[in-house]
C-alpha cells in the first residue's frame, strides 16, 4: 500500500484538453479527474475516442489545447510513473519471455544493459506475481497462456513500478465471462489496496458496472461523467450509444439491454451480464 | 585427433582466419539474430542479406574490399528501410519489399559489368554464396571491431529491445525510445548480416542470422540463455562446416574441395529439425511451467 496517498485524493486532472488530428478535432475540451483508490470507467462506443484519451494522458498525443495535472502538478512530457495495459498485445507463443520476465520488464524494461540477477528484484517481482495470483504459472512462456493469465501478467508489469494512475484500454475484450470477473475483481482489490487511480475503458460496460465508482462517457469527442448510479440510466445511455438502450433494475441488480423493442432475443442475449449494485 | 582434423588443418592460416572470422560472426549473428525473430523482422534480415549482393559486387567494380560493400549498402539499406517503413509491419515489409527490389535490380547490373567487363572471375559466386577460406587475414581486426560493435549495441539495447518486442505501445507509455531503439537493431542487424555475408555468402548469410536463432527459441524460455545458445549452435555449426569443408578435399569428386557455405547452411537446417523432433523429458509437448490446475482453468 502506497502511504503517501489517501483515499480520493486527486491523481490526475484533465481541463478542458481538445485534440485535433488531420484537421479533424477528436476530443473537444474534455475536462475530468481521477481519484487515489478510485475505479473509473470510460466507455464509449467505438472511435468515440477512448484510446486518444489514452494517448493524450500517457503523452504520446499532444494536447493541442487545455492543461493535464498529474498530482498536481502540470504534466510535461511522458509520464514513467503511470502504468498501461493496451488494447492488443500480441504475443508470439515462442516469444522467449516467461511470465515473470514480461513482469520483471515493468521494473527495468527502459533501463540500458542486461538486468542482473538480484534477490530484491526477484522478490519484487514474486511479490507482484502473488499479487496477481499468478505465480503458478510464472515460469511459462507468456505466449501460451490463456487470454485471461495474459492480461493479469500484463496488469502485473503495469503495476510494479508502483504507478499512480493505471490506465487499461479494453482490459476485458475477447475474454470469456469467468476471466472477466476475474480481472474486474482483481483491479477492484488492487486499487483499494495500493491506493492506485483506475481508469478501464469498455465499449460493453456490464462486466465492469459492479467495481465501478465512478463512469466517465465519452461521445462524439466530448465527455461527461458521474458516479455510476447517475450515468447508468436509459436517458442518458441511449443518448451516449445513439440508440435505445434499457436499464433494468431487478431484485437489486442492474441489466443493460442495448436494441429496440423489436429486437430479436439474441441481440438482447448479447447484451449481457447483470451487475449487482450492491457492490458498486 | 588425426582422424577427426585432417593433417595441417591447425596449422593452416586459411583455416585459422576462417575459425578466427567465423566464430566471431556466428556468436554476433546468434545475438542479434534472436531479436530478428522475436521482433518478427526476419523478411528485413533476409532483404539486407540479399542486398549485400549490391554491394559486395559495386565493391567489386570499384575494386574495393567487398566488405565495405556489404556494410555500405546494408546501412543505406536499413537507413531507408526505417525512413520509408513505419512502425506497421505490414508498412515496414512493403518498405522493406521495395527498397530489396531495387537493390537486387543494382545487383543485377554490377553483376554482369564485373563479370563482362572486368578480369574478377568468380565474383559472382564469391559474393552470393562466400568464400571464408579466401579471408584476407589483414581483415580480421576490421571484422572483430564491427562485430563489437554490432554485440555491443544489441546488449546495451536489451531490455528496450525486450519491452518494445512485447508491445512497442507499452514500452513508449515507459518513456522507452522505440523509434530511437528501432534503429539502433537495424545498424547491429545490418552489421551482423554483412559479417555474415562476408563469411558465407549473400545469399545464404540469412541462415546464420535465423537458423541458430530459432533453434535456440525452441529450446529455451528465457531470453537470455537464448542468445547464449544461438550463439553456441552458431559458433558449432561453423567449426563443423570448417572442418568438413577442409576433409572435403579428399571426398568427390576429390582435389578441389566442398563450399563450406553449403555445410554451414546443411548443419543450419539439420540442427533446425533436429530441434522440432518432440523428445520426452527435454522438448516437452506441454510447458512445464505450467500446473496441471492451472491448465485445467484455462479459458482456451
Amino acid at each position: 500500500m502506497d502511504a503517501t496517498r489517501i483515499d480520493g485524493e486527486e491523481v490526475l486532472k484533465l481541463e478542458e484538453v481538445s485534440v485535433w488530428l488531420s484537421g479533424r478535432q477528436v476530443l473537444r475540451e474534455i475536462s475530468f479527474t481521477l481519484r487515489a483508490a478510485e475505479m473509473t470507467g470510460l466507455i464509449g462506443s467505438n472511435g468515440a475516442g477512448k484510446t486518444t484519451i489514452f494517448r493524450v494522458i500517457l503523452g504520446l498525443q499532444r494536447a493541442s489545447e487545455g492543461r493535464i495535472w498529474m498530482s498536481g502538478r502540470t504534466r510535461s512530457g511522458r509520464q514513467p510513473a503511470i502504468g498501461y495495459v493496451p488494447q492488443t498485445v500480441v504475443l508470439d507463443p515462442d516469444m522467449p519471455l516467461r511470465a515473470r520476465d514480461v513482469v520483471g520488464l515493468g521494473l527495468d524494461g527502459q533501463r540500458i544493459g542486461i538486468p542482473l540477477p538480484s534477490r530484491h528484484r526477484r522478490q519484487l517481482i514474486d511479490e507482484m506475481l502473488q499479487q496477481v495470483d499468478a505465480t503458478h504459472f510464472a515460469n511459462a512462456r507468456v505466449g501460451r497462456l490463456s487470454g485471461g493469465e495474459q492480461r493479469r501478467i500484463l496488469i502485473a508489469h503495469a503495476l510494479i513500478s508502483r504507478p499512480a494512475l493505471l490506465l487499461l484500454d479494453e482490459p476485458l475484450i475477447n475474454l470469456d465471462i469467468r476471466s472477466e470477473h476475474e480481472v474486474v475483481a482483481l483491479l477492484s482489490r488492487i486499487a483499494k489496496e495500493q491506493r492506485i487511480a483506475v481508469l478501464i475503458s469498455a465499449h460493453d460496460m456490464n462486466p465492469l458496472l459492479p467495481a465501478m465508482d465512478r463512469i466517465i462517457y465519452v461521445a462524439g469527442g466530448r465527455t461527461a461523467s458521474g458516479t455510476t448510479e447517475e450515468v447508468v440510466q436509459t436517458e442518458v445511455l441511449s443518448k451516449l450509444y445513439g440508440r435505445q438502450v434499457d436499464v433494468i433494475r431487478l431484485r437489486n441488480r442492474v441489466l443493460v439491454v442495448s436494441g429496440s423493442d423489436e429486437t430479436s432475443a439474441t441481440d438482447h442475449e448479447h447484451a449481457h451480464a447483470i451487475a449487482d449494485p450492491g457492490l458498486v | 585427433m588425426g582422424f577427426v582434423f585432417g593433417p595441417g588443418f591447425f596449422q593452416s592460416s586459411p583455416v585459422q582466419v576462417a575459425l578466427i572470422v567465423g566464430t566471431v560472426v556466428s556468436v554476433v549473428s546468434g545475438v542479434v539474430g534472436v531479436f530478428t525473430v522475436v521482433r518478427g523482422q526476419s523478411f528485413t534480415g533476409h532483404a539486407l542479406a540479399d542486398l549485400g549482393a549490391t554491394g559486395g559486387s559495386g565493391a567489386f567494380l570499384l575494386g574495393v574490399n567487398q566488405l565495405l560493400g556489404f556494410v555500405a549498402i546494408a546501412a543505406v539499406a536499413a537507413g531507408a528501410i526505417e525512413l520509408v517503413g513505419l512502425r506497421r509491419p505490414r508498412g515496414r515489409d512493403l518498405a522493406t519489399g521495395v527498397v530489396l527490389g531495387a537493390g537486387l535490380g543494382l545487383a543485377a547490373l554490377f553483376l554482369y559489368l564485373d563479370t563482362t567487363f572486368s578480369n574478377t572471375t568468380g565474383a559472382s559466386i564469391t559474393i552470393l554464396f562466400g568464400s571464408l577460406f579466401a579471408i584476407d587475414s589483414s581483415l580480421v581486426p576490421v571484422i572483430v571491431a564491427l562485430s563489437v560493435i554490432s554485440l555491443g549495441t544489441v546488449l546495451v539495447l536489451y531490455r528496450m529491445l525486450l519491452f518494445s518486442s512485447l508491445s512497442s505501445d507499452m514500452a513508449a507509455a515507459r518513456a522507452v525510445p522505440v523509434r530511437a531503439v528501432g534503429v539502433g537493431y537495424l545498424v547491429a542487424l545490418a552489421l551482423a548480416v554483412s559479417l555474415s555475408a562476408m563469411t558465407i555468402g549473400a545469399v545464404l548469410s540469412t541462415a546464420l542470422l535465423i537458423g541458430p536463432a530459432a533453434c535456440a527459441l525452441r529450446l529455451t524460455r528465457r531470453p537470455g540463455p537464448a542468445l547464449a545458445l544461438a550463439a553456441l549452435i552458431g559458433v558449432v555449426v561453423t567449426w563443423l562446416s570448417i572442418l568438413l569443408a577442409y576433409d572435403s578435399y579428399y571426398w568427390p569428386p576429390g582435389g578441389r574441395g566442398w563450399p563450406v557455405s553449403f555445410f554451414v547452411v546443411a548443419l543450419v537446417f539439420t540442427f533446425y529439425l533436429l530441434t522440432q523432433v518432440p523428445v520426452r523429458g527435454w522438448f516437452p509437448r506441454r510447458d512445464p511451467g505450467r500446473s496441471s490446475a492451472n491448465r485445467r482453468l484455462e479459458g482456451r
